[in-house]
């Protein structure tokens, strides 16, 4: 199966060509895609080097001129290092631009935690206005990045991962997705989480939402959802853990009910090797997830659990699990 | 007095003071204020192709105020030029002023980029010359006005080693040296710009005449600055 990444070029070279507003900025990273666009439109496909301050100014500049600028690198790069532009360029000037990343939490352990960015989103959310598309399959970046380029002069974040589900999802850049219906909790699976979610919930009486577009927050679908699955809301985040905790709390506010917000760890691990393995360190692999989801939903406050039946579930650990949570089998501390 | 009238009476040079004068409340920034105020009369009253009628027009010349801070000047040459109701100024500062001690671009009419954080106006120029240059617009200048301490941002390096060799020909930048940097830029400040490639000027930054020059000089090919010398901010 191709990556995300694979379609981002073709999709927006084919845009470059139907559509004269818009234009590709780029830092070096992923530039060798865009030779033969570049080729054909010497002018909309412009890289500035390894200059990530001027790649967001100089959209922003493009923009005010009426350009729909398409901004690509990775992640920690795009967000985090010219935030400042990203703030002010973009939202203080009042233009929009799309920006879409590559490498996300950590598709590149390897290259260590310089190459991660799992606050991406939350960094985002200091921000108005902002729409997040996470796809969680290549067909869906395909939809998303049509429908991100097509948003008039939004500001939206595309981020891309080399964590994908097996099959793709019809998306529609607006709304979450009821993909499994169930009467005790809500499970909402963000982008590539929602096949780890699906399998560690097999079997448990749980509604799953899929979330390809976080923001907005599909308030509405959650409310819907918590009617018949009740009040206890699971969020699966392929970024930082809790990201969208204040977004479903804002959303329930009227009604008693409990969050836990799963997703990647605050504290840096300092690992290498593959993604999978740092996965399953900040315990969003499937049996993780599921000690986690159902010591959750078999939560505190019902009558007839008991403590012992709880930490149980909660593989024996202290309580409240650490975070990020190591799964049964697996000690942060020494990786093995 | 309604605002049509007001719009109606012209001022010229010797009417700035004047207008400055309308503003109060940002004492601090006054050397800051004052220093742009020839630069910016001259672009404004000789160089530049744009005016109140023409802040639609695509091919309007663009002049983008990196240095916010000390808005002053920029006020009052834009309400000398009808941009902005000079019955808007006295209010400087003041919750329903558009006017702040930076300028939003949403809010003042003839701005075209909100400041006040440095070094963002000549990226985003770079940008939009871009822009311009990809819609086939190439006759629109872009300018951009800096200070010399600004330039300490890196963000304005990577900006000026980009244009240079990206042969952004209708991009200028004024630099109003009031020599506010900590540090002096070893070689001078035309020298940083020259060996990115682009075209250099130095002038007193006073000299009406001498800024008309340097502002028109021709520059085929390469990106244009101008560096305006003025009295020094401590002086």
């Amino acid at each position: 199966m191709d990556s995300m990444r694979d379609r981002f070029a073709p999709v927006v070279t084919q845009l470059l060509d139907e559509d004269p507003r818009v234009a590709v900025v780029l830092a070096e990273v992923g530039a060798d895609r865009f030779t033969e666009a570049l080729r054909r439109h010497p002018d909309r496909v412009v890289n500035v080097g390894i200059r990530e301050q001027l790649l967001v100014g100089a959209a922003a500049g493009m923009a005010l001129t009426g350009l729909r600028p398409v901004v690509h690198t990775f992640a920690s790069f795009l967000v985090e290092r010219p935030f400042e532009q990203v703030k002010l360029d973009l939202g203080h000037q009042g233009v929009g631009a799309v920006l879409v990343s590559a490498a996300a939490s950590f598709d590149w352990p390897a290259g260590g935690y310089t190459h991660m960015a799992p606050g991406d989103v939350a960094l985002l959310d200091t921000l108005d206005g902002w729409t997040v598309h996470v796809p969680g399959h290549p067909d869906e970046a395909d939809t998303l990045l049509r429908r991100a380029v097509a948003a008039g002069d939004d500001k939206v974040y595309v981020r891309l991962s080399l964590q994908s589900n097996p099959h793709g999802l019809p998306v529609d850049g607006e709304r979450f997705r009821a993909v499994r219906e169930g009467r005790a909790g809500v499970v909402v699976a963000v982008g590539p989480m929602l096949d780890a979610v699906l399998a560690a919930t097999e079997g448990l009486d749980v509604t799953v939402l899929y979330a390809t577009t976080v923001r907005p927050f599909d308030a509405p679908a959650l409310r819907r959802a918590t009617a018949t699955a009740g009040t206890d809301v699971v969020l699966v985040e392929p970024y930082l853990a809790g990201t969208s905790t204040a977004a479903a709390n804002d959303a329930l506010a009227d009604v008693p009910h409990r969050v836990l917000g799963l997703g990647v760890g605050r504290a840096e691990l300092r690992r290498y090797g593959q993604f999978e393995e740092h996965v399953a360190a900040h315990g969003l692999d499937a049996r993780s997830l599921r000690a986690r989801i159902t010591a959750f939903t078999a939560g505190p406050y019902r009558p007839g659990v008991t403590r012992a039946r709880r930490d149980k579930a909660r593989c024996g650990r202290r309580n409240p699990p650490p975070a990020p949570a190591a799964t049964c089998d697996r000690d942060l501390a020494t990786g093995h | 007095m309604t605002i049509t009238e007001q719009r109606t009476q012209t001022y010229g040079y010797a009417g700035l003071p004047h207008l400055m004068g309308l503003m109060t409340g940002d004492e601090k920034h006054g050397p800051a204020a004052t220093s742009t105020l020839d630069v910016l009369w001259v672009l404004y009253d000789r160089v530049l192709r744009v005016g109140p009628e023409s802040m639609g027009d695509p091919a309007r010349d663009r002049f983008l105020l990196s240095k916010g801070h000390g808005p002053m000047a920029y006020y009052a040459v834009l309400a000398a030029k009808g941009f902005l109701p000079v019955d808007r100024l006295p209010g400087f500062g003041s919750y329903d002023s558009p006017l702040g001690h930076h300028p939003d671009r949403m809010l003042v009419p003839g701005a075209e980029i909100g400041s006040g954080s440095l070094g963002h106006g000549l990226p985003i120029a770079v940008g939009t010359a871009l822009g311009l240059r990809a819609q086939g617009l190439g006759e629109p200048a872009v300018w951009t006005l800096v200070g010399d301490a600004e330039l300490d941002e890196g963000s304005n390096h990577e900006a000026i080693a980009f244009a240079g060799p990206a042969s952004l020909d209708r991009l200028h930048t004024v630099v109003v040296d009031n020599s506010s940097a900590s540090y002096a830029r070893p070689g001078g400040i035309a020298a940083r710009f020259e060996v990115a490639g682009w075209s250099a000027r130095t002038v007193d930054g006073r000299d009406h005449e001498a800024l008309y020059a340097a502002f028109t000089a021709p520059h085929p090919g390469r990106p244009h600055v101008v560096v305006a010398r003025v009295e020094p901010k401590s002086a």
